[in-house]
């Protein structure tokens, strides 16, 4: 065992003999954390941190089963619920992690917002936790589509459809998007490489940058505590500070253990491009509020079509929060910001009752049955390469994808 | 000099960029040129006050009969945001399930979100056939 434990110590040794990461120690000692009543919100960071490692490795682990393809993905991820030893743990964490990220994101960034915790100098810092809950928000729209199940698919025709309404830029934007005018194979690959490479990359590089920006400017007080003379107690990040994050990241694993074991993810129907929408169609419960306020709004608003209306609006709530450190000029001032918080407080109000009428409006349905078969086609046609996803072609039954 | 070296620095960034942007844009792909389509059931399979959702090419299309017997066929793509439609036989009426917009059996937006009418199809009967056809 001591042979063991030497052979260990001489192994970490040769590592920092070229490494230097022993130089580290002492700086994460000095690092202390401000002790006072709104302490409790500093450990959502590292929480977050901690589900995107989680995300990262079962996501890494269902790509050894996940076929990104129309004919394949439906597939292959009911193979891997049904056959594959645990892959419904691994998937149902993977689903239960994104949502808790989310969620963990969201109540981080109102937290910091009702503590004020954007003024200056951390400007930046704000800027790119709003770049990292964006790009969690895409992780999970493109993640969405990936079972090609029938929700998904057309959640992600609404949610494509949605940029499509700005003038100009719309259209390029979503035929980028979908990889074409619809929603196809094409799509669900593009939404593959953005959910697996493109998104993960630019959220490593923000979280970097994030964190760095964390370390160098410390914990933001919350003026309230600052007009009292500031943090009376401090205690060190190494190693009081991270144990107790690791506390917190402890009981993360155990809620999404437990939600994966009583509540497993599910895969619903293949999608069916030629099937009605099916009632009670819902986008996940971060986008709920969207898709309500865009069912609540009229056609046309002064003249203006409603989605578009709506679609402008988000937009400007959008850059309103990446803005918000410059526009609070009075908490930028050292003065009270009443007004700022009331708008917190309104939104975030606005939200939960959006989203709650989302989930509780009753919603009529009726028995559809599946797409009609095949129309006998009276004039030539051409069916683009990118539509083989199609049940039943129109020129050789024999590829159809069962 | 400067000038060189900073037209030489555009010129590279262009030249590295420009393939790239082309490159996420997709083809123009050869669209579906379906303009007629005899549907795969008889008119005496759609009875009066009730529809269907049937292909046409490379989209959703929907035909509904109405309670004087008459077929009309409209595209099943919703107006608001490209939902596809269904026929309601409770309401009577095309309803789009996404965001609760609906549409009478002629096609026109009568409730919900929808901005404009269904697209309409041109019905024809040939015996029992119903055939359907773009206008042009």
């Amino acid at each position: 065992m001591s042979r063991l434990r030497a052979l260990a110590r001489s192994v970490v040794q040769w590592l920092d003999d070229r490494i230097g990461f022993s130089a580290l120690i002492p700086i994460a000692r000095k690092k202390r954390i401000p002790v006072h009543r709104h302490s409790f919100w500093y450990y959502l960071g590292g929480m977050l941190v901690f589900l995107f490692m989680l995300q990262v490795a079962t996501g890494v682990l269902l790509l050894f089963y996940y076929r990104p393809s129309a004919e394949g993905a439906f597939e292959s991820i009911q193979f891997l619920m049904a056959e594959v030893q645990f892959g419904w743990l691994i998937r149902s964490i993977h689903s239960w992690g994104a949502n808790l990220m989310i969620f963990v994101a969201f109540v981080h960034m109102f937290s910091v917002m009702l503590l004020k915790a954007y003024r200056a100098p951390r400007e930046l810092t704000w800027i790119s936790g709003v770049g990292l809950l964006l790009v969690a928000m895409g992780l999970g729209f493109t993640g969405y589509l990936l079972p090609w199940n029938e929700l998904a698919f057309f959640a992600t025709r609404v949610g494509t459809e949605i940029p499509g309404v700005l003038p100009w830029v719309g259209e390029p934007f979503r035929t980028v998007l979908r990889g074409g005018e619809e929603v196809t194979g094409a799509t669900l690959t593009r939404f593959y490489a953005l959910h697996v490479s493109v998104l993960p990359g630019i959220a490593f590089m923000l979280m970097a940058l994030h964190v760095l920006l964390v370390q160098k400017h410390g914990m933001s007080v919350p003026p309230g505590v600052e007009k009292r003379g500031g943090a009376r107690l401090t205690v060190p990040f190494l190693p009081n500070f991270l144990l107790r994050d690791f506390i917190g990241w402890l009981c993360a694993l155990v809620i999404l253990a437990a939600m994966a074991a009583f509540f497993p993810a599910h895969l619903g129907e293949k999608a069916d491009p030629f099937a009605p929408a099916p009632a009670g169609i819902k986008p996940e419960w971060y986008f709920m509020f969207m898709f309500q306020t865009l069912k609540y709004l009229p056609p046309e608003i002064l003249g203006i079509e409603g989605e578009l209306v709506g679609v402008a609006g988000f937009g400007l709530l959008g850059l309103v929060l990446l803005l918000v450190p410059f526009l609070d000029r009075p908490r930028a001032n050292g003065e009270h910001s009443p007004w700022w918080t009331w708008g917190v407080y309104g939104t975030l109000i606005y939200v939960l009752v959006l989203t709650y009428l989302g989930y509780t409006e009753e919603v009529p349905t009726t028995d559809v049955g599946p797409a009609e078969e095949t129309a006998e086609e009276v004039t030539s046609l051409e069916l683009a390469p990118d539509w083989d996803f199609l049940p039943l072609t129109l020129e050789d039954p024999s590829t159809s994808d069962g | 000099m400067d000038w060189v070296l900073g037209s030489s620095l555009v010129g590279f960034v262009v030249a590295v960029f420009y393939p790239v942007v082309r490159y996420i844009f997709p083809p123009a792909s050869a669209e579906s040129v379906v303009n007629t389509v005899t549907l795969p059931f008889p008119v005496s399979e759609l009875p009066s006050g009730s529809g269907r959702i049937f292909r046409f090419g490379d989209r959703p299309g929907i035909a509904v009969r109405t309670a004087s017997g008459e077929v009309r066929a409209f595209s099943a793509r919703c107006t608001h945001l490209d939902c596809t439609v269904q026929f309601r036989d409770d309401l009577g009426l095309i309803w789009c399930a996404c965001h609760n917009g609906q549409f009478d059996l002629s096609g026109r937006n009568i409730a919900g979100p929808p901005p404009r009418p269904l697209d309409a199809y041109d019905v024809r009967l040939r015996g029992d056939q119903i055939i359907v056809t773009r206008p042009s």
